[in-house]
């Protein structure tokens, strides 16, 4: 089946298509993880994007419902240099061919990945169509070219929860008995004094997330993204998460303002999205940088134990360091490749928040402790 | 943290020669570690025994040492240099982690011998105890167990009976694993008692504690190697993942291997870089790289840690040509204090060193076997390492990299002509050998499914699927023809890594020219490989260091500069006869070149060598060398209308054989030009060639049939030599004593044609082998060096030991070898280098007669070793010539002189180290093919000293005192009474057979007589055994006795007892023990030897 990519500046790069037969559209951006194609795919913070992945050997071990971020992919086309019509790994469930078609991804094989990431690194991230379609190519980049650009759009609410759920250490869901969760780093998993109840917005909650809480000894509220502050703090949690999630920080006001209001009266951790909410919330400013932050091979640094951690990211926004009031905010971690700022915590009130992903899926885990970090501050802010 | 300034200096000790599990890497290591610690300001001592190292470069370090790797002088060394520092000098240091295991294993010693303490020296990389706790099975297996981790159930054992009582608990098979050795040695796997009495036996024997360790086999499961890098303040990196092909049970250096790993979920794979990460912080590995080796069960993903090396390795040097990360580089910075995130990434300039390299290729390693070197060898891979060398490619998918990597091996086999045998088809997919892939490809071919093949193989599905797509899609060419084919499913073929030759093949296009017919379709239908970068990052950001790989896509991003440019072809992987050497002369090119302005351009395939570092040229192409590819190369360099030039004399062998392809291709060939190249090879034109300048060679013919190779044995007179055209190494190269032999050479030994016929000469029985090294502009001759051969003509040049200055030619005999050189290098229109092989033969008179042996218009292997003995760079004044400078321009005063180059007032013994401890069974004798794997040298102001120090770098250590056996051929007889004598003197008792004794006897010497093998009990085996002998002299009868005489050469091995086979050799040892019986210890370095001159 043959394929296409059709560029907003009309490069176009043809190959071969797998996965669903069609069409679908998007900010295509690259992702350089070696491993994890499926969490990547699963991501909700992906939703209306489209990722080539550098690693130019993807499919090879299949897909599990163990491995998934989310209920189903919400990338929304995926490009690959080689595409494997096999699966082999003892974990596989399904060759990842199928799963694409399945959940209605289409794939984008054979083509030049890396002149395609070289001409993203160059122009910045842009919008584009796959299309099996191939022979009207004019009409492709016109419709790119018709795509919402990114700036301005609130995706979160989008892919957020439509119902609150939760989710408890005892579910199946948070997969506390998979031996390849329990880290060696992390022997003193489940050993934790008492149980404590964290509300998390969902502004596109990867699961590994919830995992993480539980494991932390944590039932966890899942809310809508649109959720007031009231409404969450009538559920008198220990502490409020904020997730990671898809699209431009800006539009999400509803949610910076119930950051703002539960700011002081609940301890408080954000993750990427999160995070750039929780800096406008702080009176700081976003901004998109030219194609992002996504991959598993990021050095940041902390700076209050000057160690650094190979962190996962994905970000397309990223919070300005010059626009944090220093006397009330400390910047926590930076990124060591571009001095991105990476997480922040506020000086005198329960709240810290990181701009990359230390739950990883895909990703090095050196970034776990945050969430101990986070049962700790609620620990003693309980008392 | 930054820079310690407490410390002042350093000492890097290297890995010695090399040998099967050591090889180029470390000189890779080496020299990373010694370019950044003098960059950085240190004072940079090194003590290596290897010559034909980078590493051991005049100017790589401030003070080289070329001595011994053992206690007693290194310690010397220490000493000397610790007294030098003045007071109040900073700390003097020592860096035991990039000289593999010889120099862990050395510092462990001089630690533990309270060395380090006496002269205050710190060890820094790797701390003692940490070294301890990866390198002690037991310590290790404590230390992963307290960290939750798990390992293969087992149990140290030192002694058989402990052996088999543990081993009938966990039941057969079992691993056995000597502790402290390298490259796996003694290793191995039995499958009932019999075989592990033999294997535990050998194992104990050769591990320096003797202990081994029995474990449970984990047979076919996933194997894994992640290389990891931390620093001071606790920072850990992984640099890359390493998936073995091979399933467990096949050595990693004898699997072949794939960077990044490819079927391991996120999951899992984090779950083993959390292990690496909680290994490296448990065993204490303060700062520096190592690795982590683990199995995955493939049915239930059960993950077993199997071992870490806290030091720079093998896959180390893989790993950092694979990403372009350079963990030795990082890694001395790091033990001199910096930490990662304080390093700049010299790829991207931008970015920090404290990240993980992310890529977006494959990267397949091959390792390379050289079994037919060694008949009777057993080829089955296991625990212990028996490749010599190793490949690397790239490529933008797996099939890609494994198509380049496979066809870099050189296997000399015609593509697709394999001798597969049906019948043990199922044999040769479950027994690993190196012939498993071929097999493997032939499975597919007979329609076999990939689960069958994964069942027999245990390997992965993902990678028999790959070889699978492969198979098919060559197979389907023979449906096509090359007018049909069309450009859409010929690029098809090219994305699969498939080369011109086996699309040829499939075409039955035949020889050079069907090559050429697909390279030229390609070329009209506009399928050219593009060429892309190693840059650590994926594309992420941009990178400043051309380091190239070519693949079949679509985007070139490596344009060509309009610079002046030299592009260097390297010699593959390393081979028995064709080794670093090369790589040496390769580095020097374009070191000279650099300096002269040239852009250098490097093209090689071994992951081992200083030449692919990406630092060493100024473009890296890793690339095989085969002429499609180097023609893509030139092409591609060419395409700027920049002027190029290609050099082939450095690479031996392999550019070589490309010479005379690329010069018709059009591509300019600088320095000695191929037809002088082809003259020198072929025998009628050069015979001729000495005819006319009157210089004589021994006589000899050449034949394409029995009848001929018969007619030719009988006219010129037995012994013959006997060998193919066109090799290196000595491959295949036999002295027959008879027409039967010669007949049955013809019949089975070696593949002939008209135009590679095979050579015979008249063997020259008891003459003095001499090896010199010139340089010449095609206008004047400069002699480098003229070496006296220690062992007879006959034996292989490589495999001697050889001696410069020469210490027993007379002058004018010498006198007539440079007249020689000087004629046949002008004649040969040489310019660069060219290396000469004489034979001596004395008449009844006492007359020296010289012959011609053979010319070789190309750098040699003995390159290195002169320039490290005249203190002259030979191959980058050589290199120089080739560009058209000239020997009055760059050596006049030596020229003026006429003289040869000075090595003033000491003798350097270059000594051959050889693999027979790998190779159980395996004869150890000598003979015109080349066997030894590496080399050594020895310095001293006298000779025998000299030669005394090249036998304990090589492993022999000769003895002081003892008892001496002799058994010699009746020719020897004579001459051994003089030798004997000296033995006597010097304090030794005698030891000898029958026919020995007699003559011995005969001459007023007390002799204890000892039967032959054949003739009863006690035998020289026995004595051997007993410990009675201490050195063998033993000089072969004649065919028919190397066989008789080979279970005692093989004791020997075992009993580690140095066997001379040779009288010379006997003589030269004679005089090394006069010198070892003063108990001097006495180093010279490089620079103080050469500043001499």
């Amino acid at each position: 089946m043959q394929a296409i990519l059709a560029l907003e500046d009309g490069r176009i790069f043809r190959g071969l298509g797998y996965g669903h037969p069609g069409e679908c559209q998007g900010e295509v951006v690259f992702n350089t993880s070696l491993t994890g194609y499926q969490e990547i795919a699963t991501d909700p913070s992906y939703a209306g994007q489209i990722v080539v992945l550098t690693n130019p050997q993807i499919g090879n071990y299949g897909t599990n419902r163990a491995d998934n971020e989310a209920a189903k992919p919400y990338i929304e086309g995926l490009i690959v240099r080689e595409f494997s019509p096999i699966a082999s790994n003892w974990r596989s469930e399904q060759v990842t061919d199928e799963y694409m078609e399945r959940y209605q991804v289409p794939v984008l094989a054979e083509i030049d990945t890396r002149a395609l990431v070289r001409h993203l690194r160059t122009f910045g991230a842009m919008r584009g169509v796959i299309s099996t379609s191939v022979s009207d190519v004019d009409a492709l980049v016109a419709k790119a070219r018709a795509i919402p650009k990114m700036v301005g759009t609130d995706l979160a609410k989008v892919v957020s929860t439509p119902t609150i759920y939760t989710m408890t250490p005892e579910d199946p869901r948070a997969q506390l008995e998979d031996p390849l969760l329990s880290s060696v780093l992390d022997q003193t998993a489940g050993e934790r004094a008492w149980r404590l109840k964290v509300v998390a917005y969902d502004f596109g909650i990867k699961l590994n997330i919830l995992r993480m809480l539980c494991r932390e000894n944590c039932d966890v509220t899942v809310v809508p993204a649109q959720t007031s502050a009231d409404d969450v703090l009538a559920l008198k949690p220990d502490g409020v998460f904020l997730s990671n999630g898809p699209g431009d920080p800006e539009p999400v006001d509803y949610a910076v303002k119930s950051i703002r209001q539960m700011l002081g009266r609940v301890p408080i951790f954000g993750i990427c999205l999160g995070h750039q909410l929780t800096g406008l919330a702080l009176g700081g400013k976003t901004y998109k940088l030219k194609f992002g932050h996504h991959g598993g091979n990021h050095p940041v640094k902390n700076y209050r134990t000057g160690k650094v951690e190979i962190t996962a990211h994905n970000h397309n926004f990223a919070v300005d360091p010059d626009s944090i009031n220093p006397s009330e905010v400390e910047l926590t971690h930076v990124d060591l490749n571009d001095n991105t700022l990476e997480g922040l915590r506020h000086k005198s009130l329960p709240l810290f928040s990181v701009q990359y992903h230390p739950e990883a899926a895909p990703g090095p885990h050196d970034s776990h402790y945050l969430f101990r970090d986070f049962r700790k501050m609620m620990e003693g802010w309980k008392g | 943290m930054p820079r310690r300034n407490d410390i002042q200096k350093i000492l890097v000790i290297g890995s010695g020669p090399i040998i099967i599990g050591q090889s180029a890497e470390f000189d890779y290591s080496g020299t990373q570690a010694c370019k950044a610690l003098k960059q950085e300001g240190f004072e940079v001592v090194l003590v290596n025994s290897n010559p034909a190292t980078i590493m051991t470069d005049p100017d790589l370090a401030d003070r080289t040492y070329i001595e011994p790797l053992n206690h007693a002088y290194v310690e010397e060394i220490i000493r000397i240099e610790a007294e030098m520092m003045p007071p109040g000098a900073g700390k003097f240091a020592l860096l035991p982690t990039v000289g593999g295991q010889t120099a862990l294993n050395l510092a462990v010693d001089l630690a533990d011998s309270g060395v380090l303490e006496k002269y205050n020296v710190e060890l820094i990389g790797a701390k003692l105890e940490a070294i301890k706790k990866a390198e002690d099975r037991l310590l290790f297996k404590d230390a992963m167990i307290r960290i939750g981790l798990e390992v293969a159930k087992s149990a140290l054992v030192n002694n058989l009976r402990d052996g088999l009582d543990f081993a009938s608990k966990l039941g057969f098979p079992v691993l056995i694993r000597p502790s402290f050795t390298l490259g796996g040695s003694g290793g191995g796997i039995a499958y009932n008692r019999e075989e592990l009495l033999e294997i535990l036996a050998r194992g104990l024997d050769l591990s320096p504690v003797h202990e081994c360790l029995i474990e449970e086999s984990i047979l076919g499961w996933k194997e894994y190697e992640l290389e990891v890098m931390r620093d001071l303040a606790d920072n850990v990196i992984i640099i890359c993942s390493i998936e073995n092909f091979d399933p467990m049970g096949v050595h990693t250096g004898d699997s072949i291997t794939v960077a990044p790993a490819q079927t391991l979920t996120d999951r899992e794979y984090q779950k083993m870089r959390d292990a690496s990460l909680a290994v490296m912080r448990e065993i204490g590995v303060e700062t520096g790289g190592s690795n982590v080796q683990f199995a995955v069960n493939p049915l239930d993903g059960r993950m077993i840690v199997i071992e870490m090396n806290p030091r720079v390795s093998r896959s180390s040097a893989l790993a950092s040509k694979a990403t372009g990360f350079p963990i030795a580089k990082i890694a001395a910075k790091l033990a001199v204090g910096y930490t990662l995130d304080e390093i700049p990434n010299d790829i991207t300039r931008k970015t920090p060193a404290c990240f993980e390299p992310t890529i977006d290729y494959v990267v397949v390693k091959i390792p390379k076997w050289q079994f037919e070197k060694f008949p009777g060898a057993d080829d089955v891979l296991g625990p212990q390492m028996k490749s010599v060398g190793e490949v690397m490619a790239i490529g933008r998918t797996f099939k890609e990299a494994l198509m380049k990597a496979w066809r870099s091996l050189e296997t000399g086999k015609k593509t697709g002509a394999e001798v597969l045998d049906p019948r043990r088809l199922t044999q040769m997919l479950v027994t690993p050998r190196p012939e498993r892939l071929g097999y493997i490809r032939y499975a597919f071919e007979q329609a076999m499914s990939v689960r069958e093949v994964a069942r027999l193989t245990r390997m992965d599905p993902w990678f028999l699927h790959q070889l699978r797509e492969i198979t098919l899609a060559q197979a389907a060419i023979a449906r096509t023809t090359p007018e049909t084919i069309g450009a859409d499913a010929l690029r098809r073929l090219k994305r699969l890594g498939l080369s011109d030759e086996r699309i040829a093949t499939e075409w039955k296009l035949e020889g050079h020219d069907g090559i050429k017919q697909v390279r030229e379709l390609r070329e009209k239908l506009g399928i050219k490989p593009v060429f892309k970068l190693v840059d650590t990052c994926a594309a992420e950001f941009e990178s400043m260091t051309p380091y190239l790989y070519s693949t079949y896509d679509e985007e070139d991003e490596a344009p060509p500069t309009d610079k002046s440019k030299i592009i260097i072809l390297g010699s593959g992987p390393n081979r028995i006869g064709q080794g670093i050497e090369f790589d040496y002369c390769c580095c020097h090119a374009s070191f000279a070149l650099k300096e002269d302005g040239f852009e250098t351009i490097m093209v090689n395939c071994n992951p081992e060598t200083v030449s692919t570092d990406y630092d060493t040229s100024d473009r890296l192409y890793f690339e095989p060398l085969v002429l499609e590819d180097v023609l893509a190369i030139y092409n591609h360099e060419a395409s700027s209308g920049a002027k190029v030039g290609v050099i082939v004399q450095y690479g031996g062998q392999t550019p070589l054989n490309l010479a005379q392809r690329l010069k018709a291709a059009g591509v300019p060939i600088v320095g000695t030009q191929p037809d002088s190249i082809d003259l020198a090879e072929d025998r009628k034109q050069f015979g001729k060639l000495l005819d006319d300048l009157k210089i004589p060679q021994p006589k000899g013919g050449t034949a394409t049939s029995v009848e001929q190779a018969l007619a030719i044995g009988e006219k010129i007179g037995y012994p013959v030599l006997v060998r193919p055209s066109f090799v290196l190494g000595g491959r295949a190269m036999v002295i027959a004593y008879d027409a039967e032999s010669v007949a049955k050479y013809m019949r089975e030994a070696v593949e002939y044609s008209s135009d590679r016929p095979v050579l015979i000469d008249h063997f020259l029985e008891n003459a003095i082998e001499v090896d010199v090294d010139a340089l010449c502009d095609s206008k004047d001759v400069v002699i480098a060096g003229i070496m006296q051969h220690i062992e007879e003509a006959g034996i292989h040049s490589g495999d001697s030991s050889c001696v410069l200055p020469a210490v027993s030619i007379r002058e004018e005999t010498l006198n007539v070898l440079r007249a020689h050189t000087r004629k046949l290098a002008l004649a040969l229109k040489v310019v660069g280098l060219v290396n000469l092989q004489f034979a001596i033969q004395k008449d009844d008179k006492g007359n020296d007669h010289v012959y011609v042996i053979e010319v070789n218009p190309r750098a040699s292997r003995t390159v290195p070793y002169v320039s490290k003995a005249t203190g002259i760079p030979l191959a980058k004044v050589a290199a120089r010539l080739m560009t058209g400078r000239t020997l009055a321009e760059l050596l006049p005063e030596q020229l003026k002189s006429g003289k040869d180059l000075d090595v003033g007032s000491h003798h350097y013994v270059k000594s051959p180290v050889f693999p027979w401890s790998k190779f159980a069974g395996v004869d150890t004798i000598l003979g015109p093919e080349m066997k030894s794997t590496g080399e050594v040298m020895g310095v001293a102001p006298g000779f025998g000293e000299a030669f005394a120090k090249a036998q304990l770098s090589a492993g022999h250590i000769l003895p002081t005192g003892g008892t001496v056996f002799f058994s010699v051929n009746d020719h020897d007889k004579q001459a051994l009474i003089d030798l004997a004598r000296r033995y006597v003197n010097l304090g030794f008792k005698i030891v000898a057979t029958q026919g020995t004794a007699n003559s011995l006897e005969g001459a007023g010497m007390i002799v204890e007589r000892v039967f032959k093998v054949g003739e009863g009990r006690p035998n020289a085996v026995d004595l051997i055994k007993g410990e009675r002998i201490q050195l063998i002299v033993n000089t072969p009868e004649g065919q028919s006795a190397y066989f008789d005489e080979k279970p005692i050469r093989r004791a020997a091995v075992l009993a580690r007892v140095p066997t001379i086979t040779t009288l010379a050799a006997a003589q030269a040892a004679a005089e090394g023990i006069a010198a070892m019986q003063i108990h001097r210890t006495q180093v010279n370095a490089l620079q103080t030897l050469h500043r001499e001159r």
